[in-house]
Formats: C-alpha cells, sequence, structure tokens
C-alpha cells in the first residue's frame, strides 16, 4: 500500500513538473563558427520581439567573447505565445592566433587581450552546450562551406544530448550564399535559409522557432 | 611516450598512432591529456578510434585554457563525418549499440593544415615547427 502510495505520488510529481517546465521560457543557444552572424541573429529577435539589442556586432571574428543573454523573448505565432530565453554565444573554434587580429588595425596587446578572451569565450560556449541549453539554433555562413570540422562536431555534441536543433543557413543575401549545400550537410536535420542582416525569410524563422521550442 | 624520443632536432615531425584499445582504459581527461601533451610538442596524433562527442566537447574547452600568445594557439582536428553512425542498423541503435568509432587525426594548428577533407579522405600538410 505505501509502495502505491508512493508511486502515485512521485506521478504526480512528475506530471507537475511536466506542467511548470513547459510555462517556462526556454534556453535557446545561438551556436556556430565565428562570423556566422550570431549575434546579428540574435539582435533581430530581440529587436523584433523586445525592442532592444543583445550585443555590438561586428566584421572582426570573435567579436562575441561571453554568452549573452536576453530573457524571456515573447514570440507570437498563430495567436499563441512561446518564450525563449536567448543565449548568444561566442564562436566556436580549435584554434586562436591573436597575430589574425593584427590584420584588423588591433595594435599587439589590444589582439592578446582579443585572443585570450575569444579562448575564453568558446570554452564558456562549450560548458553552456553542455549543461544549460534546452535547444539549438545552429547559425551557418551559407556562403561558404559547411563541411568544416567544428560544424561536424557541434552537430555531433548536440545530437548526442538529445538537443532540439534548427540549423540556419544565414547571409542569404551575398552573391556565393548556396542554401543546398548547407541543407545537403546536415541531411537529418530542418535547415531554414534567411538574411538576418537584410531582415529576409524572418516569418519563416519565427514559425520554426515556435514549432522547434515551443 | 615512446622509449625511442628524437633527441635530435634535425625538424622531423613525429606522429603518434594510438590504438583504440590503448584509449579504451582512460577516462575522458586521460585522453584528452594525452592528446594535447603529444600535440603541444609538436607531434601530430592518430586516434584509430576518436573520441566521443562529450569528449570532442572537452578537447575543445581544454584546447581554448591551453592556448597562450607565441606559444600555442590550438589545434587543427579532423575525423571522417559520421563514419559508421550512417551506416548504423535501427536495432542498433535501439540497443544503444552506438558506434562513434571514426580515424581522427589532431595536430599543432600552425603545423598542419588540412588541405581536403570528404567522406573517404582526409588530405593534410604538415611542416616544421
Amino acid at each position: 500500500m505505501m509502495g502505491l502510495l508512493t508511486n502515485l505520488r512521485d506521478s504526480i510529481s512528475r506530471v507537475t513538473d511536466r506542467l511548470f517546465t513547459s510555462n517556462e521560457p526556454k534556453r535557446i543557444g545561438i551556436y556556430g563558427p565565428p562570423n556566422a552572424g550570431k549575434t546579428t541573429l540574435a539582435n533581430r529577435i530581440a529587436r523584433d520581439w523586445t525592442g532592444d539589442a543583445i550585443g555590438p556586432e561586428s566584421h572582426v571574428p570573435h567579436e562575441t567573447r561571453r554568452a549573452r543573454r536576453k530573457e524571456g523573448v515573447e514570440i507570437e505565432r498563430n495567436g499563441k505565445s512561446v518564450s525563449i530565453d536567448i543565449v548568444d554565444t561566442p564562436g566556436v573554434t580549435t584554434k586562436v592566433d591573436y597575430k589574425e587580429f593584427l590584420d584588423h588595425d588591433m595594435e599587439k596587446d589590444d589582439a592578446i587581450r582579443r585572443s585570450r578572451e575569444a579562448t575564453e569565450g568558446v570554452a564558456e560556449a562549450m560548458h553552456w552546450l553542455r549543461e544549460d541549453v534546452d535547444g539549438v539554433i545552429y547559425v551557418l555562413d551559407s556562403s561558404t562551406d559547411p563541411f568544416t570540422q567544428v560544424n561536424t562536431m557541434l552537430i555531433g555534441i548536440i545530437e548526442s544530448r538529445e538537443l532540439p536543433v534548427l540549423i540556419f543557413a544565414n547571409k542569404t543575401d551575398l552573391e556565393d550564399s548556396d542554401i543546398q549545400r548547407v541543407a545537403d550537410a546536415f541531411p537529418d536535420h530542418e535547415t531554414v535559409p534567411l538574411s538576418a542582416l537584410e531582415g529576409n525569410n524572418m516569418d519563416e524563422v519565427y514559425d520554426k522557432i515556435a514549432e522547434y521550442f515551443g | 611516450m615512446p622509449e625511442a624520443t628524437p633527441t635530435d632536432s634535425d625538424g622531423g615531425v613525429q606522429i603518434d598512432l594510438i590504438s583504440g584499445s590503448r584509449m579504451e582504459g582512460l577516462r575522458s581527461m586521460e585522453k584528452i591529456r594525452l592528446i594535447l601533451d603529444g600535440v603541444r610538442d609538436g607531434n601530430i596524433v592518430i586516434l584509430e578510434e576518436g573520441l566521443s562527442p562529450d569528449e570532442e566537447s572537452k578537447l575543445i574547452e581544454v584546447t581554448m585554457t591551453e592556448i597562450s600568445p607565441d606559444d600555442f594557439s590550438g589545434i587543427e582536428i579532423e575525423s571522417y563525418p559520421r563514419a559508421e553512425t550512417a551506416n548504423q542498423s535501427f536495432l542498433d541503435k535501439l540497443m544503444g549499440r552506438e558506434s562513434t568509432k571514426k580515424l581522427t587525426v589532431i595536430g599543432p594548428a600552425n603545423q598542419i593544415e588540412t588541405l581536403h577533407k570528404d567522406e573517404q579522405l582526409i588530405s593534410a600538410l604538415v611542416s616544421r615547427k
């Protein structure tokens, strides 16, 4: 009898847990290699639904060197409201050489500081991925080759954690953009084309976010 | 690690081919240490069976903490994409017999450059320090 009661109590608490968690905003990590346009996308989403930006955008790689959060972003789709926390993460790489920043008109001290912050940022992004996100938007520059080791490894890590993931083929405004190449690289996942900079195809972007993470 | 470590500095490049069974007995951090110690000595490390996704994520994280200006700028890593998981049967997946075995090449970022990579071939250029 006690066992039965315990079982009953457990199953009730499981149901209430589920009810509570479904009301809480899902933490959606925006991941991808450096310069894919993650912050431009995060800012676009945040501006469209909250009016504020998340962080500065730049052509210099590793502009985002800390994971930045925007909480409680309410996205309205088909009369329903979906609440998410956006986590804009630093671009993931396996190498950072400060000398690359010297090409962007930076003094050596600044370049070294930037590279140190970048490495800390990548480590932090990996940590978030292993511990703290409920879903992933994986952003790629669709004008570049998607078959890179970083992309393969990160998608593998995301799949192994069984996180829902959407692939965003960004920068469709560029002449060399090839959406099919991105779709072919990740056949197990849905690819959404967009230009976060120009705001192209954002309706589909929000439809998919609501569908996957709502 | 090897007994016959080259002592002369004639600029050769050491390649360590680490078998699956050697890695099997190690914990995740021991594997990562083994790889990074080799790579930081300027060696090319080839893993017969690669790392799990979780270990790859830790490898990236630990690599990042060890990068330092003019000393170590990180790693280049290449493996065949989704090697055996693609050919896996549904039953294998169901039974949790997930195989992540895939030949993996890791080297110092400033000494190894990937020339070409597809599902069947990885071609890399290795230079001396």
